[in-house]
């Protein structure tokens, strides 16, 4: 375990080095003058100097690397040149709203896939069985910026039963939750119509074994046996599909907190994009890289907490 | 060969046709100009001279809705050919020559995999600013390693064969192998791959391009559509529901198309489906 612990690990900061040369290089190396790009053609030549100066430009790049790395491991992502705060500050501001809409879109996501998949698996070839296929398929192809769309028009142009957009903040509670109700459905239908047909497909392939028929003969409930048993059995694929999604789900908080205009971090990458901000395009980039490797790392480690024999495998 | 051909390969097909045809069609008649404005002729019901209606400038939505297909097939068709060669080749090269080198390939592959096609177009756009080639890059790009890594899987499984042992002992040069014995019997598997990863790239420009990283106005896409439709929800609700069903459609015909192609080349896969 140990072992296996420490080479998943030096993998992982690996990768995460190797992310952070790729934004640095595509960010950086490619031609073009960022106080330039920043300041606009009019610029003076005086006001370029001072910029490329704040932002280091006139430091080798290997040496603006480093120091972008060695200041990022410690928290400062440099100054933000459009809101003129420390791009940590405007992270650490932005950051709760992308959080709980990822987590409460995980979560929304876990209880509509497990429940329709294995709903649809203990249905396997009957009506149920085929409905739910058809809905995934039609989630798959539905764009999560167009679904919406469709909800806004529905349950706030129509019934006008929630807001169609815009975050007052967490000081009123319920407004804020009734603000997040359709961004965080809209991310979970799509993405539970891809969770719900591996789940389908690996609980038929754990129903098929022998321990699922021993354990129905022995009197159990089918209800206790598909829960019970079929589904820990089935969980690898579905946690691999889960880490994949995550991330799906993280970079999908990019695009549904512009169509709802809600305060997080995707939209203030979009915000930055518009300002010419590089610094904390940058910083943003990385950080959703950072949590896309993170979640695939931690998919890595419950394997082996999920199914001890991959461990001798590891 | 003597069974039926698999519903979705059949319904996927028509979608494809459908969505293609058109596409095809724009290039040699629209019902009006895509681009003309007629600010008189604004938010206009569904009649004979516009079946779907004008949108907020006056412009026909059916001309509209056809030149963005023509976009979308492109930019698809352009993103997944460039990405596809390129990650077909690696996988390929990483496959002939093993070692060391096939590991660091796959790892630079896995590398590919941190970058969703939506961070990577934003990286360019915040460097050279939002344009259409950038998207068409940005969805090349996360076709590379998905490429390489089925192409790689697929050409291990044929270089164990005995044929391809007989090429080697016979002298043949590993690369020569790869294009003439390896390639052919892998072609199968990556135009399955190919047709998934269309679906993909359709959804993906019309997500940069709903969020202002892929076509810029005049040029019509079904993503700028509904972006621009979503600001007018009150006005004219309809013009937000056409692109969305154009969208679906297009993505469901190849997703289907390419279900199904995998379903008959490779029987064993599809069982559990």
């Amino acid at each position: 375990m140990g072992y296996f612990l420490i080479r998943r690990t030096v993998g992982f900061v690996l990768t995460l080095l190797a992310v952070s040369v790729v934004v640095f290089a595509v960010m950086n190396v490619l031609p073009g003058d960022p106080a330039l790009t920043i300041l606009g053609l009019d610029a003076t030549e005086d006001a370029l100097d001072a910029l490329r100066e704040q932002l280091g430009l006139n430091q080798p790049l290997l040496t603006r690397y480093f120091l972008w790395i060695w200041n990022a491991v410690q928290g400062d992502f440099g100054i933000s040149h459009s809101f003129r705060v420390p791009v940590s500050t405007l992270i650490g501001e932005r950051l709760p709203m992308t959080i709980s809409l990822a987590v409460a879109g995980m979560f929304f996501t876990l209880i509509i896939a497990l429940t329709l998949g294995i709903g649809a698996a203990a249905r396997h070839r009957k009506f149920g069985d085929w409905g739910v296929m058809l809905i995934s398929q039609l989630g798959i192809a539905i764009p999560a910026f167009w679904l919406s769309i469709l909800l806004v028009m529905l349950f706030a142009v129509k019934l006008r039963w929630l807001p169609p957009g815009g975050f007052a903040g967490w000081s009123d509670p319920v407004a804020a939750m009734r603000s997040l109700i359709l961004p965080t459905i809209s991310l979970a239908l799509v993405q539970s119509a891809v969770l719900a047909r591996v789940t389908r497909s690996s609980a038929l392939e754990v129903m098929r074994q022998d321990f699922v028929r021993t354990a129905r003969a022995s009197g159990l409930s089918r209800r206790r046996v598909l829960w019970r048993h079929v589904l820990p059995n089935a969980l690898v694929p579905i946690v691999t599909i889960v880490g994949m999604q995550f991330a799906a789900l993280v970079t999908g908080t990019i695009v549904i907190e512009n169509v709802f205009y809600l305060p997080g971090l995707g939209r203030l990458i979009f915000q930055s994009i518009a300002n010419r901000d590089l610094p904390t395009v940058q910083a943003l980039v990385m950080l959703f890289a950072a949590i896309v490797v993170t979640a695939n790392f931690i998919v890595d480690l419950l394997y082996v907490v999920i199914d001890p024999r991959l461990k001798a495998r590891a | 060969m003597n069974r039926r051909l698999p519903t979705n390969l059949v319904i996927g097909a028509v979608l494809v046709a459908l969505v293609v045809g058109v596409a095809a069609l724009s290039l040699v008649w629209t019902p009006h100009d895509p681009t003309l404005m007629n600010i008189r002729g604004k938010f206009a019901d569904p009649s004979e001279a516009h079946w779907l209606g004008t949108d907020q400038l006056g412009r026909d939505v059916v001309s509209q809705l056809m030149a963005a297909a023509r976009n979308s097939m492109t930019v698809a068709l352009v993103a997944v050919l460039l990405g596809g060669s390129i990650g077909v080749a690696l996988g390929l090269f990483a496959s002939a020559v093993g070692g060391w080198v096939e590991d660091g390939v796959m790892r630079l592959a896995d590398l590919g995999f941190a970058f969703p096609a939506l961070l990577f177009a934003i990286m360019l756009a915040a460097v050279f600013g939002p344009s259409l080639s950038n998207a068409v890059l940005a969805i090349a790009f996360i076709n590379i390693p998905i490429f390489a890594r089925v192409t790689r899987g697929s050409a291990n499984q044929i270089w164990t064969l005995d044929y391809v042992s007989a090429s080697r002992a016979a002298g043949m040069n590993k690369f020569v192998i790869s294009r003439d014995h390896i390639l052919p019997n892998i072609a199968a598997a990556i135009i399955v791959q190919a047709t998934i990863e269309f679906a993909v790239a359709i959804l993906a420009e019309a997500a940069l391009s709903y969020l202002g990283l892929g076509a810029q106005p005049p040029a019509s896409s079904w993503g700028r559509m509904l972006s621009e439709a979503q600001t007018l929800m009150y006005l004219a609700p309809q013009l937000a529901i056409y692109p969305g069903l154009c969208i679906i459609t297009a993505v469901l015909g190849f997703g289907l198309l390419g279900d199904g192609l995998r379903d008959i080349s490779d029987p064993r896969l599809s069982r559990q489906r």
